[in-house]
């Protein structure tokens, strides 16, 4: 009889696999039976992830639109071969064959919706504004920047992929807490990111404990959104608070918003978009007619 | 040359406005439910012309109670009629407060000038006209809301509590009140204590127009009335226009409710002039990005950056300009640089010019004669300053304007982006695709190319990290007034 290789998973930070920082674990447990021992990120995991993500997020965003299009669609291509890890792999996190077929076919057809939208989404919602003054003025969108997430709890796939995809595929970055129940697949994700020509550190995946986590995640300064999907109103209004002190911008999910059809539309990009608009002169250079 | 012109001063006759078209009750009361109602704690405050520090009126102080009379007053308006009416009814009743504000032009003007202490010329030219623009920009929105938002059925919140500034306070009025009414919402609004009189003037307009009672409310303060509005438990919605501190104590303040909030807060903007500028524009750019209305502007150019190959040219003509400055009489219609709005103020920015003094850090004011009465700053610079000098990292609000060089693009991008604001920035060079490359690096809500500090009803205005989020102005606008199913 063959002695099965049991994986260790570890987390996923600057497009590296390293074991937390910490040296702190969890233990996953499926039916009595330890299934996993489970990084428990600390929070020097997390400040080092915003590190990374702040760095990857400039290059990530001067890619063309249209290379981001096919890089998510490289992730989609790369989970689709992978399908039957993934289903197997959430069978032994006590989920049934067939909610779990779903949650891999959901999250492959999810990372094509939203691949499609990369280099689409500008035209729809930028725009020339008609001026009343001999200028030329337009507003684009642009992305937040380094976004940080609760994944949902209650999907170990799903969630995390439409979270990420709804951030990066707006050429922001992004770093993820994956479900403290659904850890496993999270992690294999973040191999499948591995192979799909997606530069390291655009996506970083943390496993360890939300309640541990949602306070470092709310106050650090370097970063400019939170994304929460839950419904725990103590943490909620921790997040808004906390994020007040560098004004990160706040969405609140509740889990099956994110899993549901409907979180496929654009305003999930906009939503992490700031909107710049440029002025310039036409013809006569605006300085030199003072306008006051 | 005449012998006799040569040797004169070529100082300006004074060219004054005539207050006599403007109405300034003695008292103000609270505009609650279409009616003027006394304050419950019956206390007034006054406001003064910061020019010469004589009182103009005296306005009421409302308190939580009063707070309360409005919000009813507001919900059930919201409840009772405007949302019952059809959007297109909505729209002409905007169009009437456009056009009135049009009529009355010349009176808000005056008024706005002698309560806040800007140059007639700006209020005129700029305030007033634009406030009413953005009335009627918005008014033909109201039943065209289903085009912006494509596959998206939007819906008003309900009450919005607005919360404006003492800078622009008529336009600011306008960007609050205005796109709240077209998108159904009905209107909480608190005008800053220092200029409440132009937003009462626009109390009387909306009166005259007929709109329904309670659909807008106006209601005096200090900071107190504010967050009696702040923490109303049936407001659905806040704007607010101010310092990022206080925009700070009301995300805190609203955490775990339902309340939605755009706010639009400080800014330290820079202004950067590459050596392939059109050097006499853009030295006409800096005095419009950081000398317009005294500096008391969110979106100022008050980080200059000058590339080191133009440098000596750049200061010696800025100097040279600002020398020409004309600093006095809001009134007068030559009036370059008006009155700080307020003593508070002027503390604040004469803080701050001695810090700059302090940190070593080179100052140079022009020569102007101030008035002995009022609030007066001379137009203030200072060079050789660090990135880390407070008057580089803190905003002054005030014509207050802190130079820096660089050398390359890189590094002005880092530089410019340095600093936890990102409202606005400037770019300066005849060379379009540095335009481009700049422009699309500035983390910033607005930036310009080669002009500074202009405004429209179309063009959203907002800013990044801790200058706020959301924006007002333009089809973006109307999204801060709307929920979605």
């Amino acid at each position: 009889m063959r002695l099965e290789v049991l994986k260790t998973y570890k987390i996923y930070i600057g497009g590296k696999f390293p074991r937390t920082e910490s040296g702190r674990y969890y233990k996953l447990k499926v039916a009595n039976k330890t299934i996993a021992n489970v990084c428990q990120c600390s929070r020097k995991d997390f400040r080092e992830a915003v590190v990374v993500a702040r760095k990857a997020q400039e290059g990530w965003n001067e890619k063309s639109a249209f290379n981001r299009s096919q890089i998510l669609y490289r992730i989609a291509e790369i989970l689709e071969g992978r399908k039957t890890q993934f289903i197997e792999e959430m069978q032994l996190m006590g989920i049934s064959k067939s909610v779990a077929e779903k949650e891999v076919v959901f999250s492959v057809d999810r990372l094509v919706y939203f691949a499609g939208w990369c280099d689409k989404y500008q035209q729809v919602f930028s725009g020339v504004n008609p001026v009343a003054s001999s200028h030329f003025n337009f507003s684009v969108n642009e992305p937040m920047g380094v976004i940080v997430s609760f994944a949902p709890e209650s999907s170990p796939l799903l969630g995390l992929v439409s979270v990420i995809a709804a951030q990066i595929s707006g050429g922001n970055s992004s770093v993820v807490l994956a479900s403290e129940k659904y850890p496993l697949t999270a992690i294999t994700f973040a191999e499948v990111l591995n192979s799909s020509d997606v530069p390291g550190g655009v996506v970083n995946i943390l496993t360890g404990f939300r309640k541990e986590l949602v306070e470092h995640f709310s106050t650090h300064m370097d970063v400019n959104a939170i994304v929460y999907c839950g419904t725990d109103k103590k943490e909620i209004e921790l997040i808004q608070k906390n994020a007040a002190t560098n004004m990160k911008r706040v969405s609140i999910y509740a889990d099956k918003e994110v899993l549901a059809d409907e979180f496929e539309n654009p305003y999930e990009i906009l939503k992490l978009q700031e909107v710049k608009t440029t002025w310039h002169p036409i013809e006569k250079i605006g300085g030199a007619s003072p306008s006051y | 040359m005449s012998k006799k012109t040569k040797d004169k001063n070529w100082n300006y006759s004074p060219a004054p406005e005539s207050s006599s078209s403007a109405t300034i009750e003695k008292r103000y009361n609270l505009f609650i439910n279409g009616k003027w109602v006394k304050p419950s704690n019956g206390k007034y405050f006054k406001t003064i012309n910061p020019a010469n520090e004589s009182v103009l009126s005296e306005v009421a102080e409302a308190n939580e109670k009063d707070v309360d009379i409005a919000v009813k007053a507001a919900r059930k308006a919201y409840d009772k009629t405007w949302s019952k009416i059809s959007a297109k009814e909505r729209a002409k009743y905007i169009y009437r407060i456009a056009r009135m504000i049009q009529e009355r032009a010349r009176e808000f003007a005056v008024i706005e000038s002698m309560d806040g202490g800007k140059p007639i010329r700006e209020s005129r030219d700029v305030d007033v006209p634009l406030a009413a623009n953005h009335f009627f920009y918005y008014a033909g929105w109201a039943d065209k809301l289903e085009y912006a938002f494509p596959m998206r059925k939007p819906k008003a919140y309900g009450v919005a509590g607005q919360i404006i500034p003492w800078n622009f306070p008529l336009l600011m009025a306008a960007w609050k009140i205005a796109p709240a009414l077209a998108t159904g919402n009905t209107v909480v609004l608190k005008p800053a204590e220092t200029t409440p009189l132009t937003a009462l003037k626009l109390a009387e307009i909306i009166q005259e127009a007929e709109l329904p009672d309670g659909v807008v409310n106006i209601i005096t303060g200090a900071g107190k009335t504010g967050a009696a509005i702040v923490n109303h438990p049936d407001i659905d919605k806040i704007a607010f226009t101010g310092s990022t501190n206080v925009g700070k104590i009301i995300q805190q303040a609203i955490a775990g409710t339902n309340k939605k909030a755009t706010l639009e807060l400080g800014g330290k903007a820079a202004n950067i002039i590459f050596e392939d500028a059109p050097i006499d524009q853009a030295v006409e750019g800096i005095i419009n990005g950081i000398y317009f209305n005294q500096g008391h502007v969110c979106c100022a150019g008050s980080r200059l950056f000058v590339q080191e190959s133009v440098y000596d040219e750049v200061i010696r003509k800025l100097k040279w300009r600002m020398k020409s400055l004309i600093v006095g009489d809001p009134m007068d219609k030559n009036t370059d640089i008006g009155a700080i709005n307020s003593s508070e103020q002027l503390k604040t920015i004469e803080k701050y010019i001695a810090i700059g003094k302090k940190d070593g850090n080179q100052i140079f004011q022009s020569e102007c004669f101030l008035p002995k009465k009022g609030f007066w700053c001379k137009p203030t610079l200072f060079e050789n300053v660090a990135q880390s000098d407070r008057i580089a990292q803190e905003e002054i609000f005030g014509p207050v304007l802190a130079v820096q060089t660089f050398r390359t693009v890189d590094e002005v991008i880092a530089k410019a982006n340095n600093t936890p604001f990102g409202l606005s920035a400037g770019v300066w060079t005849d060379k379009g695709s540095k335009i481009f490359n700049v422009t699309s690096k500035m983390k910033a809500g607005v930036v310009w190319a080669n002009t500074y500090n202009k405004f429209d009803p179309t063009s959203p205005f907002g800013g990044f990290k801790e200058s706020g989020y959301g924006r007002e102005g333009g089809l973006h606008g109307l999204s801060a007034y709307l929920k979605f199913d």
